[in-house]
């Protein structure tokens, strides 16, 4: 049996029912891994060794009858999430060598419900990226088409699931790292509401934005893993204490009589033929399942970009100021003073990408454009809130296409910034607006290409989103496909 | 023109970066292209809208004052470029 290829509640029932053992399940993991990680370099480290202890010890817990709900369960982390005693690098030089000497409290939790981790994906430097590319570590290739991205930043994890190198992934999201990855890629990523997860122990890069979510093969596994992640955490001060459903009961629930936005202004120009065709279709069938589709409008989505590109880079010029070659991380081997050891540390730690951001949050923040730009993108920010607040006074939740285009070439877009930031422009909203998000997969170009769906709820309504991405995953006319590696 | 070289040269004085000459002027020319961008703002009024700073709302998260486990000296320092006895050495900065 290909085990690789299973949810997690499929190794669940067969690891409960003690027709596979946890060793079974990490052993045919590592040699799916062993097979195909050489052409996606999905992964920046694996974490053999501690892999199989962990299959071990919980194949005494199984003996014993001692089942967690995730005991056994083969999970990839993206490499920007702290792991005790466990190389964490964010796809960076600057951190190159740096081990956490603690987790993060969402590595913590899964620890606490038996998960075993294969390993740290690879991901754009410290977040900054759509495309995988500006990893220190070398691209992840898309594991439909290898000459193509998989997403970013999350791309490593989205292409770990995709490929079959884990049952289900963590990432993380400031503008659509979770999401577009996961449409471009062909698998579930949710985005949950700022607050609804900790953010302890993940690598900084927006704090106002920044959220961790799962990567899943499906919707009932996204929900087990909101279960085990969510939750209000005392070590994180902006992390929410609202009451965590159990998310596995909406995936029961169907969407008649619901109300779906669509916002107009994310059918626009530009948008892939093929793309629009798919989620046009999408609409379709949750007509059908007895939804009624209202069109709606949410009118500062043009200048979401633009705010997320000030807002974002400020927040990182700040978080990323604590790279100075004397705590943790790279030192540059030869400097005059201290001041040139902290220009030549950070000159050489830093990747281009990072250093434009940086670059551009101290320029915005700088005495004398901090009106014109921060306080001038905070306010916007406010105004791009209000849409969603009246729109969701109207509609339960809105349905958008995840990412204008599938995924594009390795090297298409890496000389242009503003053309690979656009890439984001469905995405940046939810983080702008704080407000939940998840892409299903909805079909597939001509070529071959995974296309996403993107479903926006209000705060805390995690649970419309898994109720609405389950009924049309048990209902849209899907082949099941799988990448050819 | 929004900048030109010599003022992207004074913000990565505050960043604590350093540029080549080639790479500053790629640099400088890029940051112009999304400050260009950037203007788009200025058409949206926002005269007495307040700056949006966390979309969820959130109050100071207070918790009682009692001693917690913290990081041993050996793990603190233990990811540092170069320490000794428990210190983290940086470049002298007093004549």
């Amino acid at each position: 049996m290909e085990l690789f290829r299973l949810t997690i509640h499929e190794l669940q029932s067969l690891l409960r029912a003690g027709t596979v053992t946890a060793t079974d399940v990490v052993g045919d993991m590592y040699r799916r891994i062993d097979a195909v990680e050489g052409s996606v370099h999905a992964y920046i480290t694996l974490t053999r060794e501690a892999a199989f202890a962990q299959a071990e010890a919980a194949d005494n817990l199984i003996k014993q009858g001692n089942l967690k709900e995730l005991t056994g369960i083969p999970l990839a982390l993206k490499d920007i999430l702290c792991t005790q005693g466990e190389r964490t690098t964010c796809g960076s030089r600057m951190l190159n060598n740096f081990v956490p000497p603690y987790d993060a409290t969402v590595v913590e939790r899964l620890r606490q419900a038996g998960a075993i981790f294969t390993g740290k994906t690879n991901m754009d430097e410290f977040a900054m990226g759509s495309s995988n590319e500006t990893s220190y570590f070398g691209a992840t290739a898309n594991p439909w088409d290898l000459t193509r991205i998989p997403g970013g930043s999350s791309g490593g994890s989205a292409a770990a699931v995709a490929a079959d190198m884990c049952a289900a992934a963590l990432g993380s999201d400031t503008g659509g790292s979770i999401r577009q990855p996961a449409a471009l890629c062909g698998v579930v990523g949710m985005k949950p509401t700022y607050g609804r997860v900790s953010r302890f122990g993940l690598i900084a890069f927006a704090s106002s934005l920044d959220q961790i979510g799962p990567f899943t093969k499906d919707v009932e596994d996204c929900a087990i893993l909101m279960n085990a992640i969510a939750g209000h955490d005392p070590r994180e001060s902006t992390s929410a204490t609202v009451e965590v459903p159990d998310y596995r009961q909406f995936l029961l629930g169907g969407v008649e009589g619901w109300t779906i936005g669509i916002p107009k202004e994310y059918f626009i120009a530009g948008i892939d033929p093929e793309v629009e065709a798919s989620v046009q279709e999408a609409i379709a069938t949750f007509e059908r399942l007895g939804a009624r589709c209202l069109p709606i409008s949410l009118p500062h989505t043009e200048y979401c970009l633009a705010v997320y590109y000030i807002i974002a880079p400020a927040e990182a010029s700040s978080n990323l100021a604590r790279y100075d070659g004397v705590k943790y991380g790279f030192r540059t081997d030869t400097y005059r003073d201290l001041l040139d050891m902290y220009k030549k540390t950070r000159s050489e730690g830093f990747g281009p990408e990072v250093k434009r951001r940086i670059m551009l949050g101290t320029y915005v923040l700088s005495a004398g454009y901090y009106d014109a730009y921060y306080k001038k993108a905070s306010q916007v920010r406010g105004l791009i809130k209000r849409d969603f607040d009246e729109a969701f006074r109207k509609c339960d939740v809105i349905l958008t296409p995840t990412s204008p285009t599938p995924a594009f070439r390795l090297g298409e877009k890496t000389d242009d910034p503003m053309q690979m930031y656009l890439s984001d422009i469905f995405t940046i909203s939810a983080n702008l607006a704080g407000i939940p998000g998840l892409s299903i997969p909805c079909g597939f170009t001509t070529d071959g290409l995974p296309i996403g769906l993107q479903l926006l709820a209000g705060h805390f309504d995690e649970g419309k989103l898994l109720q609405m991405a389950s009924a049309y995953e048990k209902s849209a006319p899907q082949e099941k496909r799988r990448p050819q590696l | 023109m929004k900048i030109e070289t010599k003022e992207a040269a004074y913000v990565a004085h505050l960043a604590r970066l350093e540029f080549q000459d080639d790479e500053m002027g790629r640099f400088t020319a890029q940051m112009n292209d999304i400050l260009l961008y950037m203007e788009k703002l200025n058409e949206v009024d926002t005269t007495g809208i307040a700056p949006l700073t966390s979309a969820v709302a959130i109050t100071n998260a207070f918790r009682e004052d009692v001693v917690h486990n913290s990081l041993n000296y050996d793990l603190a320092v233990a990811n540092a470029p170069e320490v000794r006895e428990n210190c983290f050495i940086v470049p002298k900065v007093v004549e």
